[in-house]
């Protein structure tokens, strides 16, 4: 005990048990899917595994169904973003104006950010149903629409309709993260200006999006991997489909892996997937790192 | 911006968008709550109902008597009450660690539990299905344990380091110059102090064990059955029993949100914290 209290081990011991757990659950399993995409590797067929070397890389890069995946992996991302954070800007400058009822809208817009993907997934493909669907029925009886139109079941509207689910559920992380930015610009400034005489496009354009400029590419930052890795919605939406209109990297990862089993191939596509992430991871970590150092 | 704005240009600019935005968040809700009261035969012979015309409960009790709903609200219970436990358990300790000390590896330890949440869970759950499987611990509540364990560390841990941070240092000087051991000072007076912040990622660890469902689609499904898994479970290749989702949904996001509700505030002043001063 003398030993684990000492200055120099007592930070060590402390962090063991979340150190040996992550190594167990994390780190071994990561080692482990890399070495399982060099192999021919489908579970249910153990007499067939063998090893490949990169071919199971190879062969990603001569299936079309990977390429279809990787174009709209980025359709996705960049939809999403752009719909999340507009709608997320304007809630957030909203908010940052004083109402009565602020307090109580700022926590019912929280609601989609806490919903359950499954539920989320759910209720939106309700409400987009071919034939009982509520969107379908306003956009018939305000005159947009002459008759019902299966949005999910379509190739060319499937994955569009599933980024305003995303839309919904991701919003409010942006709302939040802006308006916290929002609220950190000095009063004075927007008073300078005033005295000044500058227009409230001006306050707007000078003031308040250079100061937010930090904390937006933050926020996309990290939302656009966690928006590259999202899947929950989209599976149980369409399964990747009509087709393969809506598979992105890691929905296909997942229906290789689930559906045919076949966890060589997957492994490698969860693997190029996280190649094509650690640019973004980087840019975090760095971006992470000097704010500590300005810390510490 | 200070001048007094005529009352009807704030209703055009103000409340009335955030009533339409705060409209847009709840529809999807109020929506399928509606749909849950309405009886399954008549959603899809009546059309679109707005307000139902024989409103029932029916779902709900089909929902207890039909599927076993009760047994997945139990089986979900048991996974996240658990899950927050280990998580809360393993990481506060490292988290009071970060916080309170500087040490070689520091930096590079505290990153490390930032990324590894950010990589695909495919990453992770083929080799967790290899392992649960060689071990024969498929199905089990554990396996969900493990497996939520892998994002809930990381981020407890960074969590509650920014929690740790906001109570001053002087703290813990002054409980050792009081004769407290150095884990007595961590364990009889850090910690207590802290214990908001630990019980709103508790239960934002709950929530998310709570939610999940990829891991649970994989790694259980037959005789363990969360709620996500039962709830998609209902989608069948033709017939989707949308009466059931419907009013299933409605019971477990109640739960989920009544508990953010308590969080919100702590959680989002931990989680903006750092991005507004970096």
């Amino acid at each position: 005990m003398r030993d684990l209290t000492s200055k120099k081990l007592f930070p060590y011991a402390l962090l063991s048990p979340a150190l040996v757990v992550t190594l167990l659950i994390i780190f071994v399993p990561i080692i482990q899917t890399a070495v399982m995409s060099l192999f021919h590797y489908v579970i249910w067929k153990p007499a067939d595994n063998r090893f490949l070397g990169l071919g199971n890389y190879l062969q990603a890069l001569s299936d079309e169904v990977f390429w279809i995946a990787l174009r709209h992996t980025l359709v996705w991302i960049a939809g999403t973003i752009v719909l999340q954070l507009l709608l997320g800007f304007a809630t957030a400058l909203l908010l940052n104006r004083d109402f009565w009822w602020r307090g109580l809208a700022r926590s019912l817009i929280l609601i989609p950010w806490v919903t359950p993907s499954v539920i989320t997934a759910l209720m939106w493909r309700w409400m987009y149903d071919g034939n009982s669907g509520v969107i379908n029925d306003l956009l018939v009886r305000i005159g947009l629409l002459d008759a019902y139109f299966p949005w999910l079941a379509n190739s060319s509207t499937a994955l569009g309709a599933i980024m305003i689910a995303l839309m919904w559920q991701g919003f409010p992380f942006f709302a939040i993260m802006i308006l916290a930015g929002l609220q950190a610009i000095p009063d004075s400034l927007y008073e300078a200006a005033e005295v000044d005489g500058a227009t409230a496009w001006q306050k707007f354009s000078r003031i308040t999006l250079p100061m937010l400029v930090p904390i937006l590419f933050t926020s996309i930052l990290l939302r656009i991997i966690w928006v590259a890795n999202s899947m929950d919605v989209i599976y149980i939406m369409t399964g990747g489909g009509p087709g393969y209109a809506t598979h992105t990297l890691p929905v296909y990862a997942f229906i290789r892996a689930y559906k045919a089993l076949d966890f060589g191939y997957a492994a490698t596509l969860a693997i190029y997937l996280t190649l094509f992430l650690v640019v973004f991871v980087a840019f975090y970590v760095i971006k992470v790192l000097r704010s500590q150092e300005n810390i510490g | 911006m200070r001048r007094t704005e005529r009352p009807l240009f704030r209703l055009a600019t103000l409340h009335l968008p955030v009533l339409l935005i705060v409209g847009f968040a709840l529809a999807p809700y109020i929506w399928i709550f509606i749909t849950s009261l309405i009886p399954e035969k008549e959603l899809f012979t009546m059309g679109v109902q707005y307000l139902p015309a024989h409103p029932s409960l029916d779902n709900y009790l089909r929902l207890f008597s039909k599927i076993s709903f009760a047994a997945n609200i139990t089986d979900s219970l048991i996974v996240a009450v658990a899950t927050m436990i280990l998580g809360l358990g393993v990481s506060v300790t490292a988290s009071y660690s970060f916080s309170r000390f500087k040490f070689r590896g520091r930096n590079y330890l505290l990153i490390q539990f930032l990324v590894i949440n950010m990589f695909p869970i495919v990453l992770l759950l083929i080799p967790l299905f290899v392992i649960m499987r060689t071990l024969h611990l498929l199905d089990t509540h554990f396996a969900l344990i493990i497996a939520y364990a892998t994002f809930t560390i990381p981020f407890s841990t960074w969590m509650m380091t920014s929690f740790f941070n906001a109570i001053p240092k002087e703290l813990d000087e002054s409980a050792l110059v009081d004769g407290c051991t150095r884990l007595g000072a961590m364990t009889r007076v850090i910690i207590p102090i802290a214990m908001p912040g630990i019980s709103a990622t508790g239960i934002y660890i709950f929530i998310t064990a709570w939610n999940e469902f990829l891991y649970a689609a994989i790694l259980s499904g037959t005789r363990v059955r969360t709620i996500p898994v039962a709830l998609q479970n209902l989608i069948g290749e033709y017939n989707i029993a949308w009466g059931l989702l419907t009013s299933g949904g409605v019971i477990s996001a109640i739960p989920v949100i009544v508990l953010f509700f308590f969080i919100q505030k702590r959680l989002i002043s931990g989680m903006t914290a750092g991005a507004v001063k970096a």
